[in-house]
């Protein structure tokens, strides 16, 4: 399955590299300068970005369904997400960065939210300890976001920032994946490491430790890794929902059911999905903008709906 | 040799000293609430507390070979087929091992049961499949706490066969039961009640009548157990 997934990961960015409102074959004739810096400094960021944040919410999305044990647990449950959005709004607004100084706003959002996160659970907490205090985080940086977005110094300003929360990959650059590129890589190759130690959190936390796995160190890794992996990507293209509480639930069946082992094509499914989603938004007609991120949601729901149903 | 030396859980259990061998079928048993879980749980190391557990000598960590844990809970999240759930019990990132896996689930007569999710067994036949994850790595010390609960009669006579097996294979069985006929059939039996180990040797000295009356208000007439009160409060 994953050299599948793999193949339509490639297949899906070779495709998001072709596409735009240029036709870079042809203006290749004309100025080929032109069209290597427009393929270098607009499809290559865009596209790149779409495979990594992808995988970096369906990693996150298998692997927090893994440590909380519970199969409607995403990502965003833990707070990273909610603390990259405050930080990048408050960037944006108090220091008029442009792009670059929101996602690094954006990046220490998520760090402090993290530390937040673990001074409310206190160390060694368990996973339902944990999953409160990420609720608590989540809560009270979403009302830090309103009220941030409240007290907007313009209404233009307010409009470019309830526009950038609802997450797109539209004209980011070269410099925006660099900065958030190797942290969801190492966010996603930590989960990979600790897929193994995940899997046995199958039999419940004390049998995990009864086969030798240190749980607290396990645990503090595995959330340094969530917040590493999505506030990366919400620093630099906003939030983007679903992605990781779906992509793990299409794979788990392919992986044995075992939580750990979706991890790795929960990365590549998330980069293919985004990948797709972020074409399906260029498809639309020219004057109807609808947000990578409210695309991703307008899938999701109804899914997640079917998910609950079938449950039933 | 297992040493538990001053092992205390505050509130559940009162500082507890005892010697545990390899190669013996030891039952826990006591009323609700007395504390053999907790007692179980400090003696595998898995929760923290005053007091040292020393396996000849050393202080006891935890691995797949040296310890498996069975929770009394049966819940399973995932519907992992279970012949990949007995497997997780080699140990995280262990080679697969066909062969150990289908030796435990035949072991635990779960063989039928390999393929079918866990999510999906009744809590009878969960119980067996989960028995067998703890004992497919042939582990030195097992702390299985009530295996044979929601088994029924015939299982519960296999699964006490099993244990008796693995003990005489050389392992440390330590296992809290509520079933006091069964309960004849190990080795050494431990008697707790409040927190603490009030009687600890062969069965026929702890499961004396007025023991039982005691502690649990039961006594064996005729007709088998009737309640009794309890005549020393």
């Amino acid at each position: 399955m994953r050299t599948g997934l793999a193949l339509l990961c490639a297949v899906l960015a070779l495709a998001s590299l072709a596409m735009g409102p240029v036709d870079l074959a042809a203006l290749w004739a004309r100025d080929p300068e032109l069209a290597r810096s427009l393929f270098i400094e607009l499809r290559l960021p865009r596209t790149g970005l779409a495979l990594l944040i992808g995988a970096g919410l369906g990693a996150s999305g298998a692997a927090a369904q893994a440590l909380f044990r519970n199969p409607l647990a995403s990502p965003d449950v833990l707070g990273p997400s909610s603390g990259a959005a405050l930080g990048a709004v408050l960037a944006g607004y108090f220091l008029g960065a442009g792009v670059i100084g929101m996602a690094i706003g954006g990046l220490a959002g998520a760090g402090l939210s993290l530390l937040l996160l673990l001074a409310l659970a206190g160390r060694g907490a368990g996973a339902t300890r944990l999953v409160l205090a990420g609720v608590a985080v989540s809560m009270l940086l979403g009302v830090a976001i309103n009220l941030a977005l409240s007290l907007a110094p313009s209404p233009f300003a307010l409009y470019d920032l309830m526009f950038w929360l609802m997450g797109s990959l539209n004209d980011r650059s070269l410099p925006q994946l660099a900065l958030a590129a190797p942290l969801i890589l190492i966010g996603i190759v930590l989960l990979l490491r600790a897929a193994p130690a995940l899997d046995t959190l199958a039999l419940g936390e004390e049998v995990a430790q009864s086969l030798g796995v240190g749980l607290s160190a396990m645990q503090a890794r595995v959330v340094l890794a969530i917040a590493l992996a999505t506030g990366a990507g919400v620093a630099v293209a906003g939030s983007i929902g679903f992605i990781g509480l779906i992509v793990p639930h299409l794979v788990r069946p392919f992986a044995g059911h075992r939580p750990g082992a979706a991890i790795a094509p929960s990365a590549l499914a998330g980069a293919a999905l985004l990948s797709a989603a972020d074409i399906a938004v260029r498809l639309l007609p020219a004057g109807l903008d609808l947000r990578l991120g409210v695309l991703t949601a307008l899938i999701g729901a109804p899914f997640f709906l079917c998910l609950i149903m079938g449950r039933r | 040799m297992l040493e538990a030396i001053d092992l205390a859980r505050p509130p559940m259990l009162a500082p507890t000293s005892l010697t545990l061998h390899p190669g013996q079928l030891t039952g826990v048993i006591g009323p609700n609430g007395a504390g053999k879980t907790t007692l179980l749980k400090a003696l595998a190391g898995l929760s923290r507390g005053p007091g040292t557990v020393r396996l000849d000598g050393q202080p006891f960590r935890p691995h797949p070979q040296r310890l498996a844990w069975l929770p009394a809970s049966r819940d399973a999240v995932w519907p992992i087929p279970a012949a990949a759930l007995v497997q997780l019990g080699m140990g995280p990132a262990a080679a697969p091992d066909a062969a150990a896996v289908a030796a435990a689930l035949s072991a635990c007569d779960a063989t039928a049961l390999a393929h079918r999710p866990v999510a999906q067994l009744s809590t009878g036949e969960r119980a067996r499949v989960l028995l067998a994850r703890a004992i497919v790595a042939r582990p030195a010390w097992l702390f299985l706490d009530e295996p044979i609960a929601n088994l029924d009669p015939g299982h519960r006579l296999d699964v006490m066969a099993l244990l008796a097996s693995e003990a005489a294979r050389g392992a440390g069985v330590v296992l809290a039961l509520h079933d006091l006929d069964l309960a004849r059939r190990c080795d050494r039996l431990l008697l707790i009640a409040n927190g603490a180990v009030i009687a600890d040797g062969p069965p026929h000295m702890v499961l004396n009548t007025d023991q039982l009356g005691r502690v649990f208000g039961v006594q064996h007439g005729p007709d088998g157990w009737v309640r009794c009160s309890r005549f020393d409060h």
